[in-house]
């Protein structure tokens, strides 16, 4: 199987095969690379990489995933080359009607927009309260604010939806 | 090194101590307690019972709901648990009634021992204008500003004005970057004035703000200062704390590369001065702003233990907790400032160490905060590495708290060893479950300015895009050439495991069709080594 995997702005080819031992045959832009991976549990993987042990935690992310190794942080997207319909209704649904979604659970101390007002990308929409800080999380774009899904003093999970944008 | 030995010979100071705290401050404390053979009683709020400061107490008592308001800055509720568990004395770390007055009164009252300064040296110089008039008194620079809390938008515009912009606004009642806010020009003026006063009501109870001048690239260099009820004062040292995101601290060292010998004594005594004047007794930090020419101004006192307290236990080989302790039950100091030294404390020991405040805050995604259950956890260890934590592996870090989880503190016989121990210890550390901001310091560590040491307060703010841009595969020998790639293979396999099971996940650009081709080709008998997760 094939990946395109997007890793800190650079697309990779990640080429995939299991092998009947239970070893992966793994080819990297096209290069095979010999891969001993193990699970250890809680997202990590213990990657030995024609040699070299490696650590990744993988998290998923706002947009795709992030994986720590070596003591960095990589943003990580990964696409099958061949689901790219999926992706081109996702990016159009994006650039039409967004729902604006909080990053993080909190309590609303703010909103600062009302259904009906237009709005400027990167202009604050509402004010969430986490961890004792006061974060402004704003328009990902330019438009009619639709609706205005919160009220001040209420608490809200994360992926729990603010404000649309049409 | 300070010797230890006179401070260990002391008799137990207290029986049973309440701590008034949560999270990595209060696992310290109850550390110290145990060397001392105190009991430590802990409190906890409704989302704090499976806390860690909770399972390692020898008694926990509950003090209501998660909002700070309701719990941990409860005075009653605190002292109500005082009576009940028999306690002699309580330490109430940092942050929440830490530097509130009514705290230590109130133990007055009930004849249980405040761990930290009187309630009278703490009004001095916990109220930040106070403690200005009190440090002109004293002779100790000042940065230009105003001596009176400010109390409506009108007065700040027309002080605002008087001074100079930049300006900055300040919470009387602030500490952390809560409540301060930076204002350029006249017209960022209001809006300014609007977040920080309710940030510092929210943060404080307390809405009221102070305006002073704003220094282009100073240095925020702390003095650990220590009182006891005899009227010894001494000056431990400074702590460099310049490397900060938005006011808020993350990377403390000591010393200071910036600081000389003669600029620590002025400081130094400065602050001693300070302390002296005020009736100061017990562990406190006076911060001082210092400029490219060597002037320092006072900023603040901070009249309880500091979040950094370990570099400078790391370079005087002091326990400034037991210390406190010992203080606060009237024992003596156990040294002068000439046993001390009167440059650095290091004199005889050369020891550089260096603090990163781990934070549950996403940088890649504008720091925001990242509460939640923390699914994996691996501390670093090893030689000259101390990680001070409040976590563990299946705990939920709440949303309701300070996002700081622990801090890891490096040391060495000198700046770059302690630097490489603290890559050795962020490359060791794995949190799984949560984001934390251990990669910006990974970062920061690798960066030339901040190896040189040359930053000032508002370096990381101007070189934070540029840090979190550069290619995050670094140079530093062979093990990480090829991170980037096994952080590929591990995204590719986390995406095929993941993919089946939630069409939500952010893999779900890849997600059913990938995953029956891959059952197709036999996923389960391949992995087997890896455990199947539903």
């Amino acid at each position: 199987m094939k990946f395109e995997v997007h890793i800190a702005g650079a697309p990779r080819i990640v080429e995939i095969e299991p092998e009947v031992s239970g070893r992966l045959r793994i080819r990297l832009d096209g290069d095979p690379v010999q891969v001993d991976a193990a699970e250890i549990g809680g997202n990590v993987y213990s990657i030995l990489l024609d040699g070299r042990a490696y650590e990744a935690s993988v998290l998923p992310a706002a947009q795709g995933l992030s994986v720590r190794c070596g003591g960095h942080e990589f943003p990580v997207e990964v696409r099958d080359p061949r689901a790219w319909r999926g992706r081109r209704d996702a990016v159009e649904q994006a650039e039409g009607r967004q729902q604006v979604a909080s990053p993080m659970p909190g309590k609303v101390v703010r909103v600062l927009v009302a259904s009906g007002e237009t709005v400027e990308a990167r202009q604050g929409l509402v004010v969430i309260e986490a961890m004792k800080m006061q974060n402004e999380i704003r328009a990902p774009k330019g438009g009619c604010i639709e609706r205005v899904f919160v009220r001040e003093g209420q608490t809200v999970a994360a992926g729990e939806s603010l404000v649309s944008i049409a | 090194m300070i010797e230890n030995a006179k401070l260990s010979a002391s008799p137990r100071p207290f029986r049973k101590l309440l701590i008034a705290n949560r999270g990595e401050i209060a696992v310290r404390i109850l550390r110290a307690c145990r060397d001392l053979g105190i009991a430590g009683v802990a409190v906890f709020s409704d989302v704090d019972r499976a806390g860690l400061h909770v399972r390692l107490a020898d008694e926990a008592y509950p003090i209501g709901p998660a909002s700070p308001r309701e719990s941990y800055l409860c005075i009653d509720k605190l002292m109500d648990v005082a009576r009940r568990a028999g306690c002699d004395a309580l330490h109430p770390g940092y942050g929440f009634l830490a530097e509130n007055p009514e705290l230590p009164r109130a133990c007055a009252k009930a004849g249980i021992t405040f761990v930290g300064p009187s309630s009278d040296a703490m009004e001095l110089l916990g109220s930040k204008t106070a403690a200005r008039q009190l440090a002109h008194q004293a002779g100790v620079p000042m940065v230009p500003g105003v001596r009176e809390p400010v109390e409506r938008l009108e007065d700040a515009e027309r002080i605002a004005r008087d001074i100079g912009y930049p300006v900055l606004l300040k919470a009387v009642a602030g500490g952390g970057g809560k409540g301060m806010r930076v204002v350029a020009g006249a017209a960022e003026l209001s809006a300014a004035w609007r977040d920080a006063t309710s940030e510092a009501l929210n943060a404080f109870g307390d809405a009221r703000v102070y305006i002073e001048r704003y220094l282009e690239r100073p240095r925020h260099i702390e003095m650990q200062i220590f009182g006891d009820a005899q009227g010894n004062i001494v000056y431990l040292g400074e702590r460099e704390c310049s490397v900060q995101r938005r006011h808020q601290k993350v990377i403390e060292e000591a010393p200071s590369t910036f600081v000389t010998p003669d600029l620590s004594r002025a400081m130094g005594q400065a602050a001693v001065r300070l302390a002296r004047a005020a009736g100061y007794t017990n562990a406190g930090t006076a911060e001082f702003l210092v400029d490219a020419q060597r002037n320092f101004y006072f900023l603040e006192v901070n009249t309880r233990l500091q979040v950094e307290h370990p570099v400078t236990e790391a370079v005087t080989g002091l326990d400034l907790v037991k210390l406190q302790l010992c203080v606060a039950a009237g024992h003596p100091l156990p040294f002068t400032q000439q046993e001390i030294g009167e440059g650095a404390p290091t004199v005889h020991a050369p020891v550089h160490a260096i603090e990163c405040r781990i934070y549950a805050e996403d940088p890649e995604n504008s720091f925001y905060p990242s509460p939640g259950q923390i699914v994996s956890w691996r501390a670093p260890q090893g030689p000259g590495i101390r990680f001070d934590d409040g976590v563990y592996a299946g705990w939920t870090v709440p949303a309701d708290y300070d996002p700081l989880l622990g801090k890891l503190i490096a040391w060495g016989s000198d700046r770059s060893e302690a630097l490489a121990r603290l890559c050795r210890a962020l490359e060791e550390f794995d949190i799984g479950g949560i984001r934390t901001n251990a990669s910006l310091f990974t970062r920061i560590l690798d960066d030339d300015e901040f190896q040189r040491g040359e930053f000032h307060t508002r370096w990381l703010d101007e070189r934070l895009a540029s840090l979190l841009a550069a290619p995050a595969t670094p140079g530093r020998g062979p093990q990480h050439s090829r991170a980037a790639d096994a952080a590929a293979i591990a995204a590719v396999l986390w995406t095929l495991s993941h993919a089946s099971a939630n069409t939500g996940t952010p893999g779900g650009a890849a997600s059913s069709t990938s995953d029956s081709r891959w059952k197709l080709e036999g996923r389960r008998e391949q992995l087997a080594r890896a455990p199947e997760r539903q």
